[in-house]
């Protein structure tokens, strides 16, 4: 990629993480969350024991905690999702005292929260270790190692490169709309809204058309070439 | 909204994903088709352009926020095989590079927004064409009811996947009940905001939506004598 756009995730570091190739990282992301998640959640000390695993990779990564919890937040909704799971679900009921007031709530809901909230949450962990210690140029080229499709790899590519400056072309449109008094988040506003993102599109299509004409200009055949990435 | 990992079980999330590889490969190829030489950048600046729509929150009220899912309005823009390959690139990108979506899960939301939501979406586009009159006026009402039906398809999806391999004992009616009710809200919202995007990208650019081909008169360059 050619400009060096910072990654909002990776935290820079020259630790054993850092430096692990990226597609074994994939790999055994892969395999450790599929573990996970087939982990049948009444052993409640294996959890433990992939937190511990987990801790021990971030502490080796010396990436700070307080850098990773903060970026839990993608969470948030789910274990709210999680949360509710005691209240609708079916089968016997228990009563759970909370100050003053008795809770109804199902024991097999109970479960079900504990094992999504405990499932979700280590395995946000464990795809924030990998964003945070594996530049995205390194992750594609580890996902090409691991046979994907050469094509989808290319417009990962383009769509991580150009991100920045898509997402920040409509921030400055969102700028001048809030400093014309409109609010894009209210309903009332839409239709100022959607012209704003109609423009962003047909911004974004041109852009395309002007980067596939300048890849031409320099000999491109459907392929990059290998380093260029 | 993204399933994250352990919401179903390992056997549905390995199936699902064997769906979404076989989806995106197909894509792969029709989009190829239809775009050549230019798929990478162009498939891949679109893929940028639903990421930075999707960034917009909306309150839908209870102190939560929706935002625009872009599965319909990426296959009326670009047509359903290109779209159905942004919005699936847009989901790797989230779950590989921002956490954003369990890995296990990957499948499983390639699976309901990337194929069911692009589909569905673009199905339901199509039909509405067929009924409503043949002018260009038309293309975003039909746009706006395909996003309409495209949400709650997903979210119906999403509901027979729990049934099979939810981990909750929660009854599948009263899952469905709430999903789809939740989702039709969601949907209206969704079909205003793309009705209205795909409306101003045909008032400047009416020759770049893919769903108003055939709709848009093409005028022939006039040249006239030059008198000095």
């Amino acid at each position: 990629m050619g400009a060096g756009h910072g990654h909002r995730l990776h935290f820079h570091g020259h630790s054993v993480v850092h430096r692990a190739p990226a597609h074994l990282k994939i790999l055994l992301l892969l395999g450790f969350v599929l573990t996970i998640v087939a982990t049948p959640r009444e052993w409640y000390p294996i959890f433990g024991g992939y937190l511990a695993l987990l801790l021990g990779v971030v502490l080796l990564a010396r990436v700070p905690l307080t850098y990773l919890l903060p970026r839990m937040v993608v969470e948030v909704p789910f274990l709210l999702f999680a949360a509710l799971m005691p209240f609708v679900a079916e089968g016997p009921r228990v009563a759970v005292p909370l100050g003053g007031w008795e809770l109804s709530l199902s024991e097999s809901g109970l479960m079900a929260a504990w094992g999504l909230a405990v499932k979700g949450t280590l395995g946000v962990l464990a795809s924030l270790t990998l964003a945070a210690t594996t530049e995205p140029t390194d992750v594609l080229r580890g996902l090409q190692r691991l046979r994907m499709p050469d094509l989808l790899v290319q417009i990962m590519s383009f769509m991580i490169r150009y991100l920045d400056v898509v997402t920040s072309d409509l921030g400055r449109m969102l700028t001048a709309m809030r400093s014309r008094g409109v609010d894009p988040r209210s309903p009332r506003h839409w239709p100022a809204l959607a012209r704003t993102l109609g423009a962003l599109f047909v911004r974004s299509y041109e852009r395309g058309e002007r980067v596939h004409l300048a890849m031409l200009s320099r000999g491109y055949d459907g392929r990059l070439p290998g380093d260029a990435r | 909204m993204h399933v994250p990992d352990g919401f179903l079980d390992a056997p549905t999330s390995v199936a699902t994903g064997v769906v979404a590889a076989a989806g995106v490969g197909i894509a792969l190829r029709r989009a190829r088709a239809e775009l050549d030489d230019r798929t990478a950048p162009m498939a891949g600046l679109v893929a940028a352009f639903v990421f930075a729509g999707q960034m917009i929150n909306f309150p839908v009220g209870a102190g939560t926020s929706g935002h625009l899912l872009g599965g319909a309005l990426a296959a009326v823009l670009v047509g359903p095989w290109t779209g159905a390959l942004c919005i699936s690139v847009v989901l790797l990108v989230q779950g590989l590079f921002m956490a954003d979506g369990g890995l296990t899960a990957l499948g499983t939301n390639i699976t309901l927004m990337g194929l069911v939501g692009v589909f569905v979406g673009y199905a339901g586009f199509r039909l509405v064409l067929a009924v409503l009159p043949r002018k260009l006026g038309s293309v975003p009402v039909a746009a706006a009811l395909g996003a309409l039906v495209s949400v709650p398809a997903a979210a119906t999806v999403f509901t027979l996947l729990f049934a099979i391999g939810g981990t909750a004992d929660v009854s599948v009616g009263k899952v469905l009940a709430a999903m789809v009710g939740w989702h039709v809200v969601i949907g209206i919202g969704e079909a205003v905001v793309t009705g209205l995007v795909v409306s101003a990208v045909i008032a400047s650019r009416p020759d770049l939506v893919h769903g108003a081909r055939g709709l848009v008169r093409r005028t022939s360059l006039r040249t006239g004598e030059v008198t000095a």
